[in-house]
Parts: structure tokens; C-alpha cells; sequence
């Protein structure tokens, strides 16, 4: 037997293994544990405000951690920085490449990073002595687009690429860390665990992979999306993670059981899934989709409880506030909403 | 690339595929029902403090407009 052809039989034989130790701890499902489980009453939700600004789509918004502050990115070719109680645009920043695809807000308030069709994630440095907003560092090195991007802190970031990595970077040095390789696909996005220590990434080989950020390996694979997963997100402890997929469906995967605990689908929802966003107490799960709707799920019922409705073009980008008061959404339509 | 670089590179790809398989074949599960309660327990014990959930206030809403009073 050649040495392909016995990896080949130890894969599947690998597979098979963790096949099987999935189906033994599978003693229920999620969906019997709450049979005894009020579904949530209707969630309905209205615009409070809408941001106005940006000239053309917008693809990601991401906000401020404790702050009511959040930034967006357009390809109109500006950053902006939104206070979302006033609507204020606190900081409108030029971008060197228009094909931005996503941003970030550092924990710190600090910084904003960007990056897009440029293969570069460039940092932005908000507190600059002289109150102009500069690129601190442009991190190079990634071989396709920058897709997501996410501080840990004002010194080290995450990105994921559709050169089918996702990197952790020293902004000090402008030095890629570590490069975590392994998806068969182009990385789409990502999420970092609430404790910092791990990130999750979806991808176009419609796997999401659990990967150890110190230890700078990948500890689990999760399988069973149709299409490529565009969303990811933690359940806020931290021991789930929430994809949303091209399939138009979102799925629940427990970190713990190593395993899918339920698909939230429609048989009337046809269109991919944009961007994924829990509720504070993570019971609602907010999703966008390609037919310009956000759908609000029952997280743990898996039906449907509510709809937001106002944006006339695809929404792109969701997120909910640190506290949990407001939803924010980005359009296509090139306005950003705040929901509560 | 020559076909027999093409061959070795294969190989090295198979080899960390089966490695990370290994990795992930060895971790420990917990059985469903504990995911499920814990996930059950957390939302119960959080949805008081969640907004969204519960409904806020028109008083304590920092996004609602005030709307102004008339004097009759």
C-alpha cells in the first residue's frame, strides 16, 4: 500500500472516529431539552435612528466595546466613525482602496482597522496628537482579500483572508504572529471568543474551525452548511458558536458536545445569509439576509419571532451594542440603522 | 513543478490533514443534555438584563427621541 493511499484509509478511519464519538454523547437534542420551553413572545423592534453619510454600500459596521460610538466602511472609499445616539459623524476617514469588505473598533476605542480587495489590514490610529486620524500601520502579507478583522488589543489583531488563512498580527512591528492555515476555502470571517484565547472562522468550504490562539492550532471542525458560512459569532459564554451560510440557513454549534445543535431555517427563506448578531442574553439570534431583511430567531425554540424590515437593498453588516441596547444594521442602500 | 515534487507535496498534505484529524478525534464531549441545560440556564439567568428581550422603557431608551410637550 503507498503512503497516500494508508493516509487516505487513516482519515476516514479518523473521520469515522469522530462520527461516532459525536453520536455518543448525542443522548437528546437541543430541541427536546426545550419542548417544556416558552418560544419568546413576538420581538418587534423599531429604527430609532438612521445614519446617513456614506455614497454608496456599505459592507461591515462594527461597534465600539462600552461605547454607543461604531464605525462603518463603505466602499464609497471612507471609514466612518458614528455616534449613534446624536448620529454625529465623529470621524470621516479617507481610505487609500475603495474595496473595502470589513472594519473593526479596537476595545480600546483607539483604533480602527480596515482592509478589502487591497489584501492589506490598515490601522488607524483615532487619537492621534494632533486630532488628525492617520494609517498607523498597513499589515501586509496576506495573498487575497481581507475579509473580517478583529482586535484583541491595541497591539495584536486577527484577519482572515480569501487566501484561505486567517492571521494574528503584531501592529507594534507590522509582523505577522502566527498564520492559521487549514480551511480548504476562502476565510469569509471571524470571531473572538469572549475570553480572548480563541477565534472561530467560517469559510467558502463551509466549515467553521475553532482555532487556540496561543497554541496557534486548530482544536475543532464543524461540517454540515450546504454553502459557504459568510456569518460567525460566539454565544456570549463562549461555549457555542452561531454560523450563517449561503444556504440560507444559520446553524448552532456547541464547543463542548463538539456538535450542530440546530439549523434555524424557513422553508420560505431562499436567499444567503449576510451577517449574524446574538442578543445580549444570547436567547435572540439577529440575522441579515440577501433579500434586504433581518430575521430575529428564537435561539433556543429555533423559530422565527420577529422581523426587521426597512433597509431597500441587501443588509450587509449587523451587530448588537456591548450592553445590549441597540441593534445597528448596514445596508447596501447605503444607510446604517439603529434598532431597539 | 515536477511530478514527483507534485507527489511529495501531496503527501506532506496528506500527512497534516491526518494530524489535525488526530487533534480533533482526541478531544473530550460532553453529552448533548449538558450542552443544552447550560445553553437553557444561561439565557435564563441573563434575559432579565437583555434589552431587546424584555423591552425598553420609552423613559430609559437613550435612542428614542423626546418628543416634545405641548402646553394646553
Amino acid at each position: 500500500m503507498g503512503e497516500m493511499e494508508a493516509l487516505r484509509k487513516e482519515a476516514d478511519n479518523l473521520k469515522d472516529q469522530i462520527t461516532e464519538a459525536r453520536k455518543v454523547v448525542q443522548d437528546t437534542t437541543l430541541q427536546e431539552a426545550v419542548a417544556g420551553t416558552a418560544l419568546v413572545g413576538r420581538v418587534q423592534l423599531k429604527t430609532r435612528k438612521t445614519l446617513r453619510g456614506h455614497l454608496a454600500k456599505i459592507y461591515a459596521m462594527h461597534w465600539g466595546t462600552d461605547t454607543k460610538f461604531c464605525v462603518s466602511a463603505s466602499q464609497d472609499g471612507k471609514l466612518i466613525v458614528w455616534d449613534t445616539l446624536t448620529t454625529n459623524k465623529v470621524n470621516a476617514i479617507p481610505l487609500k482602496s475603495s474595496w473595502v469588505m470589513t472594519c473593526a473598533y479596537a476595545p480600546s476605542g483607539n483604533m480602527v482597522a480596515c482592509g478589502g480587495l487591497d489584501n492589506m489590514c490598515s490601522i488607524y490610529n483615532l487619537k492621534g496628537k494632533d486630532g488628525n486620524v492617520k494609517v498607523m500601520r498597513e499589515l501586509a502579507a496576506h495573498t487575497g482579500y481581507l475579509s473580517c478583522c478583529r482586535f484583541l488589543s491595541d497591539s495584536e489583531i486577527i484577519t482572515s483572508s480569501g487566501d484561505c488563512t486567517c492571521v494574528l498580527w503584531d501592529i507594534e512591528t507590522g509582523t505577522e504572529k502566527t498564520i492559521f492555515a487549514g480551511h480548504l476555502g476562502d476565510c469569509m470571517s471571524l470571531a473572538v471568543s469572549p475570553d480572548f484565547k480563541m477565534f472561530i472562522s467560517g469559510a467558502c468550504d463551509f466549515t467553521a474551525k475553532l482555532w487556540d490562539i496561543r497554541e496557534a492550532t486548530c482544536r475543532q471542525t464543524f461540517s454540515g452548511h450546504e454553502s459557504d458560512i459568510n456569518a460567525i459569532g460566539f454565544f456570549p459564554n463562549g461555549n457555542a458558536v452561531i454560523t450563517g451560510s449561503d444556504d440560507a440557513t444559520c446553524k448552532l454549534y456547541d464547543l463542548r458536545a463538539d456538535q450542530e445543535l440546530v439549523t434555524y431555517q424557513d422553508s420560505g427563506i431562499m436567499c444567503g445569509v449576510t451577517s449574524l448578531a446574538p442578543s445580549l442574553s444570547g436567547r435572540l439570534l439577529l440575522a441579515g439576509y440577501d433579500d434586504f431583511n433581518v430575521n430575529i430567531w428564537d435561539m433556543l425554540k429555533a423559530e422565527r419571532v420577529g422581523v426587521l424590515a426597512g433597509h431597500d437593498n441587501r443588509v450587509s453588516c449587523i451587530g448588537v451594542s456591548s450592553d445590549g441596547m441597540a441593534c445597528c444594521t448596514g445596508s447596501w442602500d447605503s444607510f446604517l440603522k439603529i434598532w431597539n | 513543478m515536477s511530478s514527483k515534487m507534485q507527489s511529495s507535496n501531496n503527501t506532506a498534505h496528506a500527512r497534516r490533514a491526518v494530524q489535525q484529524l488526530r487533534i480533533e478525534a482526541s478531544i473530550e464531549r460532553i453529552k448533548v443534555s449538558k450542552a443544552s441545560a447550560d445553553l437553557m440556564h444561561y439565557c435564563g439567568e441573563h434575559a432579565k438584563y437583555d434589552p431587546l428581550l424584555m423591552g425598553i422603557p420609552a423613559s430609559e431608551n437613550p435612542f428614542k427621541d423626546k418628543k416634545p410637550c405641548t402646553i394646553l
